[in-house]
């Protein structure tokens, strides 16, 4: 179907991230933006005129995933910027923060404005790149952040492995500060986590395979959180996977340190008991946890300490992923599995879907200062449409990663995306239900 | 109770049941009769072939299971497959599929990954025995662990076994603890406490480092292996230390019972984890468990064979 000029979104419930529900109004955009949110008799009607019946949907403000490893440039048989972005449009995301540790690393402008070009050739999301913090990863020397920044990066990190040296880190804070720019920091205690492949605990005891202990998280975050308060530089907590690292994020944010902080879909859905049976694809870094630090994520979330949502989607093929435990790959996919995740999680501790619009769009726009989370006049037009109680089995066929490593293939999951667009251009549509 | 594994593997002994451990046990009986007597060996299982395939060396449990299939009139493979050549492409399971494809009745495996011969059981037809994963089971020693402890001391429910040492990293321990708790012995572990595991309860044991608490009142005394490797990884200081708190000698043996046995699955590191004199003390099982290991195989090979037959039939 062609994109006319004008789209109409009609029937709806609009979500807002601060107002809620809203019902009777219809979503009118032009242009790319939103130019108005009016009742249905003042919606512009006729030739050139689109309009998207969304009937018993809910009509979102499209969701932004900070935290994605589209594995574009050098890793494309795992995943690349069309694949990657075609699963987050599927899963209802309109922007997508890719991760640095590609080949080459984005450490260089040339291959953060490669990754921009061929996400907007792609057209199915929009993609911000982050760069590495240090050069190729290496936790030595800093990169040019500011030719980065200006190439198009929005954020710093050396996701997939922290930053080890205290003092490599502190000046890299203390740098961004002329920017404004984040650091998204991955929180591990290398000297603590080396060789572990799950949690340590109740089934790294049981499956005799070493663990990777909460300490090595919560140590790093504490010491991350102290360099950040020291130096005033805005910082953003990945992966937060352990109670501990929570009350320490939440310290913090009572002192008023610029820190926020995101978990993952599966860290609010699975704890380690989903490796019985070496089950490599409930292995990730950092590892699934107990009950307990999975009801303190859950807490947190519901309470505002952790921001936000972000799916760490990680792409493995098979070779390196059914294999020996101990040797296969950290990671699962997560883009199209999110949203009902999420939505699932929230709704155990008595939030809906305000909140999900909360924690997994209008949150994250503002960690990485983009326009986003909110249908308003004048925004981006960039919306996803909802079908929150519809139940659907998330299948291979499904899938549109180019890899299959997610612990929830076979899972009936309630809530499904029917129709995401990016700046008025429909990304996805799940034909059988919008005409 | 049937006379046959309702199973295709042998992987470890957390999921067995206490009739397939009694099972095993009552099956490696009748084949240490077979061991007994002046010929050795028997025809069960003729025309079938036994692959060993150890991605780790072990001469000891290898050398075992050879034993027990040319008992049984099997032929026997040995494959020692480099962790070096898998490194070099070659998957794990290409490995056991180019072996698959010879058509073995039985694979038994030893890798130094744990879960390996699980994953090799989930892909693979063939029945796979794991002859030691990682740290995390050695079925078949836990097997002859108990088939021994049950021939010296006429039973095992209600017993009283401490497993000393390094249980963090040891296999033999898991199998242990997973058997005998299965079978209705209490069992505590001891060792130092970088080498208990936090999570210990998940085994359903108690746990103390105070040797001489654990030995008080102990039927059995399990002594696990020294590995000098974690001591240079700083579980602990020195070996002058772990002797003084961990060693076993004939003086703290007397806190045990009275009638109280030794045990090890080997190699012993004599006037280490345990006194030279006391491993050659008649309180001393060791030689013994070598013995019940050969009769324990054949039984886990007879086992699964005989499922198979069961299941081709
Ligand atoms: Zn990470």
């Amino acid at each position: 179907m062609s994109d006319a000029p004008v789209k109409v979104i009609k029937g709806g419930v609009i979500v807002d991230p601060e107002e809620g529900e809203k019902e009777g109004l219809c979503v009118v955009i032009e242009g790319g933006r939103v130019t108005g949110l009016v009742p249905p008799e003042e919606a512009p009607a006729g030739e050139g005129v689109e309009v998207i019946d969304a009937e018993g949907l809910h009509v979102l403000p499209g969701l932004v995933d900070l935290h994605v490893h589209l594995r574009d440039p050098g890793y494309e048989w795992k995943e690349d910027i069309q694949s990657g972005t075609a699963a987050a449009a599927a899963g209802g995301f309109t922007s997508v923060v890719c991760m640095a540790n590609t080949d080459p690393v984005n450490d260089d402008p040339e291959t953060t404005r490669y990754i921009v070009e061929r996400a907007r050739e792609v057209g199915k999301a929009k993609v911000y790149p982050v760069a590495a913090i240090t050069k190729g990863l290496k936790g030595e020397e800093l990169t040019n952040m500011g030719e980065l920044l200006e190439a198009g990066a929005v954020a710093f990190s050396d996701d997939g492995k922290p930053v080890a040296s205290a003092l490599i880190l502190s000046r890299a804070m203390e740098y961004s500060l002329m920017f404004g720019a984040p650091l998204i920091l991955h929180e591990e205690e290398i000297t603590l986590s080396k060789g572990g492949c799950l949690n340590e605990g109740k089934m790294s005891t049981r499956l005799g395979l070493p663990g990777i202990p909460a300490s090595s998280e919560i140590c790093a975050v504490a010491r991350d959180i102290a360099l950040a308060e020291y130096t005033g530089a805005k910082v953003h907590i990945a992966h937060v996977s352990t109670a501990g690292a929570v009350e320490i994020i939440k310290r913090a944010r009572e002192r008023g340190v610029a820190v926020t902080a995101e978990t993952a879909p599966h860290y609010l859905t699975l704890t380690e008991e989903a490796t019985e049976g070496f089950n490599t694809r409930a292995k990730m870094n950092p590892p699934l946890r107990t009950e307990r630090d999975r009801e303190a994520l859950l807490q947190a979330l519901a309470e505002g300490v952790i921001d936000c949502v972000a799916t760490d989607h990680a792409p493995h093929e098979d070779l390196v992923k059914e294999c020996e435990f101990d040797v296969a790959a950290f990671g699962i996919i997560g883009l199209q599995t999110a949203l009902p995740l999420t939505l699932r999680a929230l709704e155990s501790a008595g939030k809906g879907v305000k909140e999900l619009v909360k924690v997994m769009s209008y949150n994250p726009s503002k960690v990485i200062g983009i326009k986003g989370g909110k249908i308003e006049k004048g925004g981006p037009a960039d919306i996803t449409l909802v079908d929150l109680s519809r139940e659907w089995v998330f299948t291979e066929d499904v899938n549109l990663s180019k890899s299959r490593n997610s612990p929830f293939l076979g899972w009936t999951l309630k809530g499904k995306v029917v129709l995401t667009m990016v700046d008025g251009k429909v990304t996805y549509r799940e034909e059988s239900r919008v005409r | 109770m049937s006379d046959f594994l309702s199973r295709k593997d042998i992987l470890g002994l957390r999921d067995f049941t206490r009739q397939e451990i009694e099972l095993v046990l009552d099956t490696a009986a009748s084949m240490e009769d077979i061991l007994q007597r002046e010929i050795k060996k028997v025809p069960s299982l003729r025309g079938k072939t036994v692959v060993n395939l150890f991605f780790e060396p072990s001469t000891r449990t290898r050398t075992s299971f050879e034993i027990a299939g040319k008992r049984l009139s099997a032929d026997v493979v040995n494959f020692s497959a480099a962790v070096s050549s898998v490194k070099k492409g070659e998957t794990l399971l290409d490995t056991a599929r180019n072996i698959e494809a010879m058509k073995p009745d039985v694979l038994v495996v030893r890798h130094s990954s744990s879960g390996a011969p699980h994953f090799l059981a989930r892909h693979l037809s063939v029945p796979v025995v794991n002859a030691g994963d990682g740290r995390h089971e050695h079925p078949s020693q836990g097997l002859l662990d108990l088939y021994t402890i049950r021939k010296v001391k006429g039973r095992i429910e209600g017993l009283n076994v401490l497993i000393l040492g390094d249980i963090l990293h040891s296999r033999v321990a898991r199998s242990d603890i997973y058997g005998l708790t299965t079978m209705g012995a209490k069992v505590t572990i001891c060792g130092p406490s970088p080498l208990i595991p936090r999570e210990y309860q998940a085994l359903g044991v108690e746990a103390t480092w105070d040797i001489n608490e654990a030995l008080r009142g102990k039927d059995v005394v399990i002594v696990l292996r020294i590995q000098l490797e974690r001591m240079e990884s700083s579980f602990f200081p020195s070996i002058r230390e772990y002797v003084r708190y961990f060693g076993l000698n004939r003086e703290r043996m007397k806190l045990a019972k009275e009638d109280a046995i030794v045990m090890h699955p080997g190699p012993v590191n004599r006037g280490w984890e345990l006194a030279d004199d006391l491993a050659d003390s008649d309180v001393s099982v060791i030689l013994q468990q070598v013995e019940a290991g050969v009769a324990v195989r054949m039984a886990i090979l007879y086992l699964l064979a005989h499922v198979r037959e069961e299941v081709e039939s």
